[in-house]
């Protein structure tokens, strides 16, 4: 492997988001909180969100983990504030398919986010680069069981 | 005949290999170590001329591999300075700790008990006693670190009083390379009636273990560590110990006999090792210990503790790495933990992965030490005799090179 790979993973954009990550914080009365880690390497996410109306209306993160979890949930909070669950689900569904299947075509929906398929080409980072957006997927799916406005 | 370590190298195929496109810079070797071509030899001429299965066949070859099974178990009981009889196959360091918790523990410990461990635990040595004292209803207690890195003797000392059961530690630390001081340990520990487990898992291998002399109770340890075969580890208990301990699993080749309601089993060993064993991994094991022998342990230290000296000296001099651990002296073991200011453990792998040079990054199985030193993870670099000096220049280059990569 040479620089140019190492390049394409650690592109700017997603240095810039791990070093100066969007949303990152704690909310004072978020309506579902996650916390997931990766326990083959300890990275650990705590998500909290708060809905409206079906509808993500703030989002943030804390926690700690390397650049690319950092960078992938400042880009995915990025993409979702604002955005219905329904709309929000598909995104998530997008970014995992892209991880696991499709590296070639990189989704225009998922704003930064998308250059984040460099990471198949580093099998053992993809889980780094998948938490936040696991998370997400929990948070909506507890919000949709037990939550509700 | 004292082969020479500095030809050992050779014998490593996988140290041949490449890694993106890179030479392989193996420093993982606390994880698991390559495993020399007598070894693998040995595993082939085991398939290929020797494969039945033990304990049971009267035909000639079911006699003689099952001899040369036992052969193996005489053979560890020398490298370990116990008695055959004292020696249990396992699958693993894991599953040995398990067994003396799962098994041995209960004979032991009453509600209110102590099991004192320690804060630099794997958890394969901290889970199991997690869930026996919840079992049991004993209190779970920890040696926390001195200000220098090393187990907190005093500490240690203070904490044992007749509730304490059972100390349960490790002999070497697969994060800081601590080398604590069993012999010394388990003086105190048997005074107060305690009995002592140690896991070996990053001892042996990498300095001689002599169970009398440090006469603990029990003693675990792993083949694949030891530049042997996967899928075999060991358990020393004392022979008095192991037979107050019943069998974990019950089978095949366990038994003297059975009834419709009632078994009668074996003794140690053989109570044991219920069913088939991992025979060609013991086979294995034989020739792995074989191999340390043929170098001594005299190279083998030297080598390693010129490695530690070379890499410790060589990282503490890159402004912004913090190393974890004690002091690099002689009661430091050839594993490295460190980490790089801005950059985390996990990207700096990474960076070194792409320059062939194969670290760990990570919590390294120990999260309540991660905790206690205040780190999520870090990078470990850890080293074996047939590591030599292109390969610490090669792990500095790489952490400069992340360094400058990440402008940290």
């Amino acid at each position: 492997m040479n620089i140019s790979q190492l390049n394409d993973l650690y592109r700017q954009l997603i240095i810039d988001h791990a070093q100066h990550p969007h949303h990152h914080g704690e909310l004072a009365q978020a309506d579902q909180q996650i916390n997931l880690n990766n326990p083959t390497c300890g990275d650990v996410i705590d998500l909290q969100v708060i809905f409206e109306n079906e509808y993500i209306k703030e989002i943030a993160f804390s926690g700690d983990g390397c650049s690319i979890s950092q960078a992938s949930a400042s880009m995915m909070c990025d993409l979702v504030k604002g955005q219905s669950t329904a709309q929000a689900k598909q995104e998530i569904a997008v970014f995992l398919e892209m991880l696991m299947n499709n590296p070639d075509e990189p989704s225009e929906t998922l704003g930064d986010a998308a250059v984040l398929a460099a990471v198949v080409k580093f099998p053992a980072r993809i889980k780094c680069a998948t938490l936040a957006w696991k998370a997400l997927e929990q948070a909506i799916t507890q919000e949709e069981d037990h939550g509700g406005n | 005949m004292v082969k020479d370590i500095a030809t050992a190298r050779n014998d490593f195929p996988l140290l041949a290999t490449t890694m993106n496109q890179a030479p392989i810079t193996y420093l993982d070797n606390a994880a698991t170590t390559q495993k020399p071509q007598p070894v693998i030899d040995r595993l082939i001429k085991y398939y290929q001329t020797e494969n039945v299965n033990v304990q049971r066949g009267v035909y000639a070859l079911a006699q003689a591999t099952t001899t040369k099974y036992e052969q193996v178990r005489q053979q560890v009981a020398d490298f370990l300075n116990a008695q055959p009889t004292e020696i249990v196959f396992t699958r693993g360091t894991t599953t040995s700790l398990n067994w003396v918790a799962q098994s041995f523990a209960p004979t032991v410990i009453q509600p209110d008990d102590e099991i004192l461990i320690t804060i630099m635990e794997h958890h394969s040595n901290l889970v199991p006693w997690q869930i026996v004292a919840q079992k049991l209803g004993a209190r779970l207690r920890y040696v926390e670190l001195d200000d220098a890195g090393h187990l907190d003797l005093k500490q240690l000392q203070a904490s044992l009083t007749s509730r304490t059961k059972i100390v349960a530690l490790t002999h070497v630390s697969n994060v800081l390379g601590t080398i604590n001081p069993i012999k010394q340990i388990t003086t105190w520990a048997h005074r107060v009636g305690a009995y002592v487990v140690v896991d070996g898992a990053q001892a042996v291998g990498h300095l001689p273990v002599d169970v009398q002399d440090l006469d603990c109770d029990f003693y675990a340890f792993s083949g694949h560590k030891v530049y042997g075969p996967t899928g075999i580890g060991v358990l020393y208990g004392k022979a008095a110990l192991l037979a107050q301990m019943p069998p974990v699993e019950y089978g095949g080749e366990m038994i003297n006999l059975v009834t419709r309601q009632t078994t009668d089993f074996k003794p140690a060993p053989a109570k044991f090792e219920a069913g088939t064993m991992p025979i060609a991994q013991v086979i294995g094991l034989g020739a792995a210990l074989d191999y340390l022998t043929s170098l001594g342990w005299s190279q083998i230290m030297t080598q390693e503790q010129h490695l530690l000296q070379l890499a410790g000296s060589q990282l503490q001099a890159i402004p912004g790495v913090t190393l974890y651990g004690p002091a690099l002296t002689t009661a430091h073991s050839a594993v490295l933990s460190f980490n790089l200011a801005g950059v985390h453990p996990h990207d700096l792998a990474t960076v070194l992965d792409s320059q062939g040079v194969a670290i760990r990054a990570g919590h390294h199985c120990a999260q309540p030490l991660m905790t206690a030193l205040q780190v999520s993870a870090t990078a470990r670099a850890s080293f074996a005799f047939y590591n030599n000096d292109q390969d610490v220049e090669r792990l500095i280059t790489a952490v400069k090179m992340a360094k400058e990569f990440f402008q940290a």
